[in-house]
């Protein structure tokens, strides 16, 4: 039987705008009641463009930001930040890797304390014991134990975004939550990332929500999919389902918009430029 | 005649452990009406052999070449001042950044004119009627109100629209596309995309796109040469490289496409990848700096 860790129900996001000298406050509505259920080991990929409300919903499920209004489930537990708090151990249960590598590190903590500063915060373990998970979680990543003791700068992008997943993975969470993880990097670096986070998925049974408006990732790392447009989810299905058979306007339309690279389109292309 | 053609380019940077070598020997040419592609990651030079021919590289960079000519004219024996005539004139370029490469301070109507009384000599009334022309040729609603925008006040598609008529201000006859639509959404990026294809068809421009983006190219592209740290690694018709890719960095780039992954992990361009032998150019520069 399968083991549903994430589900939302009808989540919704409003931003109150407060009036400023020329204009009355108003209201942002950013989530508009969106619903969905993530099973333990698969991916749910969000796709949409910017504005779409894509980055809040990661947020409210990353508990940064309460939800106005809905039900949010993690491993079956009610969690409500705006009345309960979070506690360390929800806090343990869902990481996030933002978009930049750049921006997301600081660059006067060196790698070995970047990884060491979740376990600090959030466990009582002893400072050798911090120091031999960052050691471990360095090697599951890819990187080396000489790679502890060095900045942030030293690092090209794809090593700065393994260093930020192995951050995210530091406290064991069941649940990790992927802004735009590959959207700043380079075609191959993107593919090395890509298959780090199917091998960390096979090996740890992690559950991902994965951030994204780069329709051909989506289609190599997802299981679900759901279409965001203005706040609205306009499409939510199995992905096949939802390639194969696209059912709203705008899902064809940011389908029709993915450029193709396949021999076939190329030629089509060039006849009809030829025909012009 | 080419429009443009550079033979044996080369551009190395001053750094405190000895120069970096950009471009190592890249030889290029595009034919007026010719929309060429040029591919390759961060780091592999593309960006820097166009901004040699702009001549917009910090006095750190050492430009060399056998031939670097436009249109029969060698940038290389021109003066900085002959040559900002053709910059931005007969030449242009559009960056990746479109909000970064608008100035915050000026509305975009003079940004636009100040094209137009540089390289043109138009007055008033010319430049703000050629402004509105351009301007509704590239697709902007309501050209009149718009002048007065600053491009904080438009969207990200908008300003990259802006550029693109600052860039074709002038009747360009060849026009540099630097990651156009890198930073935009899909939906807006193909917009962009057939504007400029469109453009280009119309006024018979050369085009030169530089991008990382094998999708992009496939959908504009006539010829291609990809680049892999500062060496041209091919250079093929659109056609032939995506059917038949001679080099193993083209074959390991397009097979590390997401929508050509077969199986469950993809490949990834160092396994497929060997290091091209250092040429004698990259032992001499070895040297200097030891």
């Amino acid at each position: 039987m399968s083991m549903t860790v994430l589900e939302g129900k009808n989540i919704v996001r409003d931003y109150h705008i407060g009036g400023g000298l020329f204009s009355g406050p108003r209201t942002v509505h950013a989530v508009k009641g969106v619903s969905f259920t993530v099973d333990k080991g698969k991916t749910l990929a969000i796709v949409g463009e910017s504005g779409c409300g894509k980055s809040t919903l990661a947020r409210i499920i990353t508990l940064i930001d309460p939800a106005t209004a809905g039900e949010l489930f993690i491993d079956g537990n009610k969690v409500d930040i705006a009345r309960g708090g979070l506690t360390r151990e929800m806090r343990r249960k869902v990481q996030i890797v933002f978009q930049n590598p750049y921006g997301s590190l600081n660059p006067r903590q060196k790698i070995g304390d970047v990884l060491g500063e979740p376990l600090l915060i959030n466990t009582d373990k002893s400072a050798a014991e911090r120091r031999d998970l960052a050691m471990k979680m360095l090697k599951k990543v890819g990187l080396g134990h000489e790679h502890y003791n060095r900045y942030p700068h030293m690092f090209s992008g794809g090593q700065r975004q393994r260093i930020a997943i192995a951050r995210a993975l530091m406290l064991n969470p069941s649940l990790l939550v992927l802004d735009e993880p590959v959207s700043a990097l380079d075609l191959s670096v993107q593919a090395q990332v890509l298959n780090l986070l199917a091998d960390l998925q096979d090996e740890f049974q992690l559950t991902y929500v994965f951030i994204s408006h780069d329709l051909s990732v989506v289609r190599y790392i997802a299981d679900d999919v759901m279409v965001m447009y203005f706040g609205e989810a306009v499409e939510y299905g199995p992905r096949d389902e939802v390639f194969s058979d696209p059912k709203h306007s705008y899902t064809k339309t940011l389908f029709a918009a993915t450029p193709r690279a396949d021999v076939a389109s190329i030629k089509a292309r060039l006849a009809r430029k030829k025909a012009a | 005649m080419s429009l443009l053609e550079i033979k044996n380019l080369t551009v190395s940077f001053d750094t405190a452990a000895g120069p970096f070598m950009a471009v190592q020997g890249i030889d290029l040419s595009i034919e007026p009406r010719e929309v060429l592609a040029i591919v390759g990651e961060s780091g592999s030079g593309k960006s820097v052999s166009m901004l040699a021919v702009m001549g917009l590289l910090p006095n750190t960079a050492t430009v060399k070449a056998d031939r670097m000519a436009f249109d029969g004219v060698d940038l290389l024996k021109l003066s900085p001042s002959e040559r900002r005539k053709i910059v931005g004139k007969d030449i242009s370029m559009i960056f990746q950044e479109p909000i970064a490469s608008l100035n915050p301070c000026f509305t975009v109507g003079f940004q636009i004119e100040e094209v137009l009384r540089f390289h043109m000599g138009m007055d008033r009334a010319q430049r703000r009627a050629r402004a509105i022309e351009l301007l509704k040729l590239v697709g902007i609603p309501e050209p009149e109100e718009r002048l007065s925008s600053f491009p904080h006040q438009m969207s990200g598609g908008q300003c990259q629209r802006v550029m693109i008529a600052i860039a074709i201000a002038c009747n360009p006859k060849l026009l540099i596309a630097d990651e156009p639509t890198t930073a935009l959404d899909v939906t807006i990026q193909k917009q962009i995309l057939d504007l400029l294809v469109s453009l280009q068809a119309k006024y018979g421009m050369g085009l030169i796109m530089i991008t990382h983006n094998m999708g992009v190219v496939a959908e504009t592209a006539d010829r291609v040469i990809v680049q892999y740290k500062g060496r041209k690694m091919e250079e093929a018709d659109v056609l032939s490289l995506f059917e038949s890719p001679k080099s193993n960095y083209t074959r390991a780039l397009l097979s590390a496409l997401p929508e050509n992954a077969v199986g469950d992990r993809l490949p990834t361009v160092s396994d497929m990848l060997f290091e091209p032998a250092p040429s004698a150019g990259d032992k001499a520069a070895a040297g200097a700096a030891s």
